[in-house]
């Protein structure tokens, strides 16, 4: 597993390549609770492009990260490719609730704000 | 039915184990020669059970969590997650969409009703205070060379 953290003006893009479980998804949680403060960061990308693996500690992760942003008048936005983690993203009923792109330079546009 | 094939692992209740005992269980399984898709299902099943021995059955002490992973000549596998922990209250609740009992927000409630998504039968056997076992079955499709 590989996290990568890229921040364009008040986004925070997160890539991660490899599995996504509740093992990582904690160490994903505390590199973003690190990172926030002071950086006035109004947004988060997750970019799952490279991601092999997620079960529902991923669709967790990412509900609870989109209730913090949504707190602060943000949001969040979800890149994916893989099929099986499309089907398990719409299964949670998360599409309901945040925007999914096939492309990270696409979200980062769409998503980021002034 | 007889069993034409059978595995049994064991290991400490600890996150850091989840990749490993998925992999494990995908591995055996690769005996049936599955499809890509089969083996995703199967690896976030057990992936989900294995979670939640750790998370819910033993929370923050340690157990020992056991699978038994069994193969048949039908081509279907049999996979069994125990904890001796917690066991569950109300299983019918439990296997409910969005249904968790924990304060954490990174809880979805989704455990279950992905399991039953990717498996052909879950089922929940458990006793408050006994533990609890997931058995997670699914009959994988033949391929005719
Ligand atoms: N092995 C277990 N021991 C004790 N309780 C369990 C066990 N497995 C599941 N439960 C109970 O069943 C509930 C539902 O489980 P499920 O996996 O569907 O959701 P979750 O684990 O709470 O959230 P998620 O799986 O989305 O992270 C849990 O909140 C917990 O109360
Ligand atoms: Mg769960």
């Amino acid at each position: 597993m590989e996290i990568e953290l890229n921040i364009h003006r008040n986004t925070l893009v997160i890539r991660l390549s490899g599995e996504l479980d509740h093992h990582v998804a904690k160490q994903v949680r505390l590199m973003i609770e690190r990172t926030l403060p002071g950086r006035n960061i109004k947004n988060l990308i997750f970019d799952f492009s490279d991601l092999t693996f997620m079960d529902s500690s991923g669709i967790g992760m990412i509900i609870g990260r989109y209730k913090l942003m949504k707190s602060i008048g943000g949001n969040v936005a979800l890149v994916c490719k893989n099929l099986q983690l499309k089907r398990l993203v719409e299964m949670s009923g998360l599409t309901k609730l945040i925007t999914m792109y096939t492309d990270v330079n696409h979200a980062i546009s769409e998503v980021t704000t002034a | 039915m007889k069993p034409e094939n059978k595995m049994t692992l064991s290991f400490l209740s600890k996150s850091s184990n989840e990749a490993f005992a998925r992999a494990a269980v995908a591995a055996f399984v690769a005996q049936l020669d599955p499809t890509l898709e089969e083996i995703n299902d199967i690896k976030t099943a057990v992936s989900e059970a294995v979670t939640n021995a750790i998370v819910h059955g033993y929370g923050s002490s340690d157990g020992i969590v056991t699978i038994i992973g069994l193969l048949f000549d039908d081509h279907s596998i049999k996979v069994s997650i125990s904890d001796t922990g917690k066991g569950i209250k109300d299983i019918e609740k439990a296997r409910q969409p969005l249904y968790s009992d924990s304060e954490d927000i990174d809880r979805a409630g989704m455990g279950f009703t992905v399991m039953e998504a990717f498996m052909d039968t879950v089922n929940i056997i458990s006793d408050v205070g006994e533990g609890t076992t997931v058995e997670l079955i699914k009959t994988l499709q033949k391929h005719y060379n």
